[in-house]
């Protein structure tokens, strides 16, 4: 059973976020590590690998990105992945959600036959949510997205998922796209012989070419949505804070409610 | 000139509040088509609810074949729909199902995608708020039909009536797309309270409220609000996840967000940051919360909240 567990490198969450001079997400001088989101991704990925006993499952950590982005397969690895693969290509850089999906629908089929294709529910850095129902659309194949669960059982997933309205039971045949939630399960710490191990597993880089790709489907140039301008908030001020030493808060908050008519 | 799809957002035929701005924001760009994807006994009624805001058509599509699927049906559905029609745009309210139709969209009709979009301009700029609001990011489809999700809270919705003629259209699903199986669908129970992610008040509590939401939820009903919750609070099974406002649950963005007894990680003002006015109460006075805050109140919840409510309610009258 062939496992992929796609994952990201993002700028971390707690730095200076910020865009360069073309709009793009600065990935080179801000601190980047490993989608928080993604994480569960790995969990889930490993769970369903060890579920299958005797079974010779291979999770694959696969990852699109400028030279950093090889720490977040690297975590993958350390996390008790098999192998990695990280598509480094100087014409990606400025993909958007569609070309990236592209890209990793290449790399997908490239290590096929894949049974089983599992992302995050978020990038923290775009935080578009839709990488997994395109890679399903353009491999064909089932999704289940948002699981909060997932339980395997022989050639079938069912996950249980919440939508702002419900709560559902969703089900499909191997192979299938799987992405999961923070509450999908706690994801595992790296252990010393994780780090140590993950330095002999096979990292390979591939190009676009590798892959089938042509530089003028992705990067900024290719993009199907441009963006015109990316301007940095001023941050929120704090106002006015008051104690509640005496029972005097609570009149004065109401009294700030009423100024600004939510009473 | 050209059409608009919208998406229409319903529970059993009741359209929610996003489907309403965005049929607004339809207006700009062109004459609005509202889809609706569900039961054909409701048409008649949605057909009424649409229409009062701007409506110029609705295309019904029986959700029969579609309903107990995930969201693949709903793709080919909009791309059936889309094809052969003169489409300024398609625009979505934005939930997670909503968007992973529109991915799927893009990639059928190879157009481009810009998710929860807080404002469409009549051109088709979008603007969108990133990076825990920290940024305002302008962007625009440049290949294909514009397909564009927007988040609720966008646009105030005008009534304005259109021409709300009914026109119905075949599609037929593949059954490649009805491969994800629903095997149970079970309906949220109803809170009574406005709708979290439509709200234009909403009263979270956090790890602050040490379990207890029923200030809270006091709270929340003097001012007409929805509940929401932190991920601590809900992480100790305090309140169910649904009622969870950050990153990795809903995103908020009403008039006021009134926070209680939440720390304000990033994970958290990544849901609510956009919210027009913030206050907290904390007993905490480093929490970052207040660094947010338009007014806050360092003190303990247990005596701010009762006095707060019975203030609020005095004062409604």
């Amino acid at each position: 059973m062939n496992i992929v567990v796609c994952v990201k490198h993002v700028p971390d969450a707690g730095a200076d976020r910020r865009f360069e001079a073309d709009h793009t997400v600065d990935r080179v001088d801000v601190d980047g590590l490993l989608s928080e989101l993604d994480e569960y991704a790995v969990e889930q990925a490993l769970r369903i690998k060890e579920s299958r006993d005797g079974d010779d499952a291979v999770v694959i950590a696969l990852t699109v990105g400028p030279e950093q982005a090889v720490d977040a397969v690297r975590k993958a690895l350390q996390m008790g992945a098999d192998k990695a693969v990280h598509v480094l290509d100087d014409a990606v850089a400025g993909s958007d959600a569609i070309a990236t999906s592209l890209v990793l629908a290449k790399a997908v089929e490239k290590l096929g036959p894949v049974d089983l294709v599992v992302g995050g529910l978020a990038s923290t850095d775009a935080g578009m949510s839709v990488l997994p129902s395109m890679l399903a659309e353009r491999l064909g194949l089932p999704q289940l997205t948002g699981a909060s669960s997932v339980e395997a059982s022989g050639g079938a997933l069912r996950i249980e998922r919440d939508t702002d309205t419900a709560t559902e039971v969703v089900s499909a045949t191997l192979p299938l796209v799987l992405s999961v939630t923070d509450r999908s399960g706690e994801a595992r710490y790296p252990s010393f012989k994780g780090i140590m191990a993950a330095k002999k597993k096979p990292l390979d880089t591939w190009s676009l070419a590798d892959i089938g790709v042509e530089a003028d489907q992705v990067g900024l140039s290719a993009a199907w949505s441009t963006v015109t301008e990316t301007v940095a908030r001023p941050p929120r001020t704090a106002g006015e804070i008051v104690t509640d030493e005496d029972g005097s808060g609570a009149a004065a908050l109401a009294e700030f409610l009423t100024a600004e008519k939510f009473i | 000139m050209s059409e608009v799809l919208v998406l229409i957002d319903h529970v059993a035929g009741s359209v929610r509040k996003p489907t309403f701005e965005l049929l607004t924001i339809a207006k700009r760009l062109g004459s609005p088509s509202a889809v609706f994807i569900g039961s054909p006994e409701h048409v008649e009624g949605v057909v009424e609810q649409v229409r009062e805001y701007g409506a110029d058509k609705l295309y019904p599509i029986d959700d029969a074949g579609l309903r107990d699927y995930l969201v693949a049906p709903k793709a080919e559905a909009l791309q059936q729909l889309a094809a052969g029609r003169d489409v300024a745009a398609i625009l979505l309210p934005s939930s997670a199902e909503n968007k992973e139709i529109a991915g799927r969209l893009a990639v059928k009709l190879q157009s481009g995608l810009i998710t929860d979009a807080v404002d469409v301009a009549a051109d088709g700029t979008t603007t969108q708020s990133v990076f825990a609001g920290g940024y305002s990011v302008t962007a625009r489809v440049t290949k294909g039909t514009p397909i564009i999700t927007v988040k609720p809270n966008s646009a105030a919705p005008e009534a304005s009536p259109g021409s709300g003629i009914i026109e119905h259209v075949d599609v037929t699903i593949s059954e490649g797309a009805k491969t994800a199986v629903v095997e149970k669908r079970e309906p949220r129970q109803s809170t009574g309270r406005p709708e979290l992610t439509e709200a234009a008040i909403v009263v979270s509590g956090g790890r602050g409220t040490n379990g207890d939401f029923a200030e809270v939820e006091r709270l929340a009903d003097a001012l007409g609000a929805a509940v929401g919750a932190s991920r601590a609070a809900v992480d100790s099974g305090w309140i169910p996840y649904a009622f969870q406002v950050g990153q990795t649950g809903k995103t908020v963005s009403p008039r006021l967000y009134v926070a209680n007894g939440i720390s304000g990680a990033i994970q958290h003002r990544a849901g609510m940051q956009t919210s027009k006015t913030i206050v907290a109460v904390n007993k905490d006075a480093e929490a970052p919360i207040f660094a947010i805050a338009d007014f806050g109140v360092v003190g303990d919840l247990d005596t701010v909240l009762p006095a707060l409510t019975a203030e609020v309610a005095r004062r409604k009258g």
